[in-house]
């Protein structure tokens, strides 16, 4: 059962500079949550496609971002939720064929493959809601490390021991 | 001198009380450090330093541990600390000895202490409430230190280990070899893929042989890791000539749903090498995407 | 202009110094067909290096400057992918086959170079 490590940080999204600036904000707190710089660009990729789907297809809509633990396990976890007119297909719009031409194509493909675990709720009535989660594996010397942080032990703290 | 301590009144501030610590700590702090070298060699810790090693360390430890106290920041203290142990940690010093040798100078200190103000009870009280927080504090932050650099150390080491186990090799200008042997897993293929795309950027290559003979079987993870490697590579203007491409990777690979015939292939390493230099003297053909 | 460009003989250098927006990236491509087709360029090269995410949305717009310059006459490198975005880029569905890249400027205005001597040795 993945907890939330701190409270989480809500985007509205809007227009498109909104894609732009979300972008950054979730490598920012990528890298701060200590994962790669690849893995940080992972993620702020897959904000980019379903930021523009709140965008073009939803009217705008917002944007979640939460840092969650789950064992050995610490994550960035994305919502994104709008009031649009819902995904009437949403196996299809999964589908990795799903592309198709002049922006149609709804990015949920590239964003699943992106993420580790991925969800869609859709419907007519409530709009949609994508939820995906990005995590890494804590190894024991940064477990400890975190340890003594909370146990308000002095830190030794040199650059580069995440 | 004594008398006077012992008639002192008790109704000193929590300040003062530092205060008159500090002082007692640097008016005796020839004949402190001596007694702690002392205990030190006693113990037998530090044995792999000389006596005068041994001597200068504990000096600049005694004098930041007296800073410490007065100024109530440990920052030097951890910075010295820190220090102390990248140099001796390569020395092979323990852990057990570096406690040691702080909690030997808390006792040192406490005793000399003890013996100062041993007859005003309730002073020496006062005095050992200001010192006893203090020096436990001092105690825990070059323990922790000393761990900390221990870990860095370690991490360091799985680095190198990680960077070891998957070796890109530059042959020469602009070519890269990148041999990979043993078991493949999804981590390691991504690992291998960070690693090839960093060589491809560093060393400016244009071709890369990647050699699978030494890999077994693989999952389609891996295998679709591998594909991408190569994809990513193209992205970069790097073009990736696979070699030892066994039958059984290679169904894989086609049950991938990659054209099989869009991928650079060759037998052995040997050939994938000449068929690198082909391509590298013929200057650039468009780099086909899969 | 958001994008840079510049012009070193028949070749237009289109220079993103950081991540843009769509409309930014449909501008950019807007801009580059009409000069490929004013001035004539033989080649194009856009530089992303600056780019911290390339998404599916600008890789499609890559590739569409590609086949407008292509139509043009003219021949394009996408130049300065970052490691970080190969990787994130890999995991669309995008065919990104079409676009032709190289590593940096210098590698790209050599191939270009490269291409007009085969070219001009072929007598076309």
């Amino acid at each position: 059962m993945a907890t939330e490590l701190e409270s989480p940080r809500r985007v509205a999204i809007s227009s498109d500079n909104d894609i732009v600036h979300a972008r950054a904000q979730a490598r920012d707190m990528s890298i701060a949550l200590g994962f790669s710089s690849t893995d940080a660009t992972l993620v702020a990729t897959a904000i980019s496609e379903v930021a523009r789907n709140l965008v073009v297809h939803a009217g705008g809509g917002d944007l979640v971002m939460t840092a969650v633990a789950d064992g050995v396990k610490t994550g960035l976890t994305i919502e994104a939720s709008d009031r649009g007119p819902g995904i009437r297909d949403v196996e299809a719009a999964l589908g990795s064929r799903y592309t198709g031409r002049g922006g149609l194509g709804l990015g949920l493909p590239g964003a699943r493959r992106l993420m580790d675990d991925f969800s869609v709720d859709s419907s007519a009535e409530s709009g949609t809601v994508v939820r995906m989660t990005k995590w890494r594996i804590i190894d024991e010397l940064e477990r400890l490390r975190q340890r003594r942080s909370r146990d308000g032990l002095p830190q030794g703290a040199r650059d580069g021991t995440r | 001198m004594a008398k006077t301590k012992a008639e002192q009144p008790n109704t000193q501030s929590d300040g003062d009380r530092l205060a008159e610590l500090v002082a007692y700590l640097r008016d005796k702090r020839t004949t402190l450090r001596e007694e702690w070298a002392r205990r030190i060699t006693e113990a037998d810790l530090l044995h792999v330093m000389s006596a005068e090693e041994i001597f200068s360390e504990i000096t600049a430890v005694y004098d930041n541990y007296v800073d410490a106290l007065q100024t109530g920041s440990v920052e030097t203290l951890q910075e010295y600390a820190r220090d102390l142990s990248e140099r001796i940690i390569p020395r092979g010093v323990d852990t057990d000895e570096v406690l040691g040798i702080v909690l030997l100078l808390r006792d040192v200190l406490a005793r000399s202490l003890f013996t100062e103000y041993l007859s005003n009870p309730t002073l020496l009280n006062d005095i050992l409430d200001a010192y006893e927080p203090a020096a436990n504090r001092i105690a825990v932050t070059v323990g922790v230190s000393f761990v900390d650099e221990r870990e860095r150390v370690i991490r360091e080491q799985q680095e190198s280990i990680r960077e070891l186990s998957t070796p890109v090799l530059q042959v020469r200008e602009r070519l890269l070899i990148l041999p990979i042997i043993g078991v493949l897993d999804a981590q390691r293929a991504r690992q291998l893929t960070e690693q090839l795309l960093g060589a491809i950027q560093a060393n400016r290559a244009k071709v890369v042989v990647m050699d699978i003979t030494g890999v077994g079987t693989v999952d389609v993870a891996v295998a679709n890791h591998l594909v991408q490697a190569v994809e990513a590579s193209r992205l970069m203007g790097a073009t990736v000539v696979i070699t030892g491409l066994s039958s059984r990777i290679a169904q894989t690979i086609v049950d991938l749903g990659v054209d099989l015939t869009m991928m650079k292939t060759v037998g052995d390493l040997q050939g994938g090498l000449e068929e690198a230099e082909r391509l590298l003297s013929a200057g650039d053909l468009p780099v086909e995407g899969l | 202009m958001d994008v840079p460009i510049l012009q070193q003989g028949d070749v237009l250098i289109a220079s993103v110094q950081s991540d843009l927006s769509d409309m930014q990236v449909t501008r950019l491509r807007d801009e580059l067909t009409t000069l490929v087709g004013s001035s004539r360029a033989t080649g194009v090269v856009v530089n992303v290096s600056g780019m911290d995410v390339i998404d599916s949305f600008t890789a499609r717009l890559l590739r569409s400057i590609a086949e407008a310059a292509r139509m043009r006459g003219a021949m394009t490198y996408v130049v300065g992918i970052r490691p970080e975005v190969a990787i994130a880029l890999v995991h669309f569905d995008v065919d990104l086959a079409p676009l032709q890249t190289a590593l940096d400027l210098d590698e790209a205005m050599h191939l270009l170079r490269q291409r007009r001597h085969r070219h001009a040795s072929n007598g076309d």
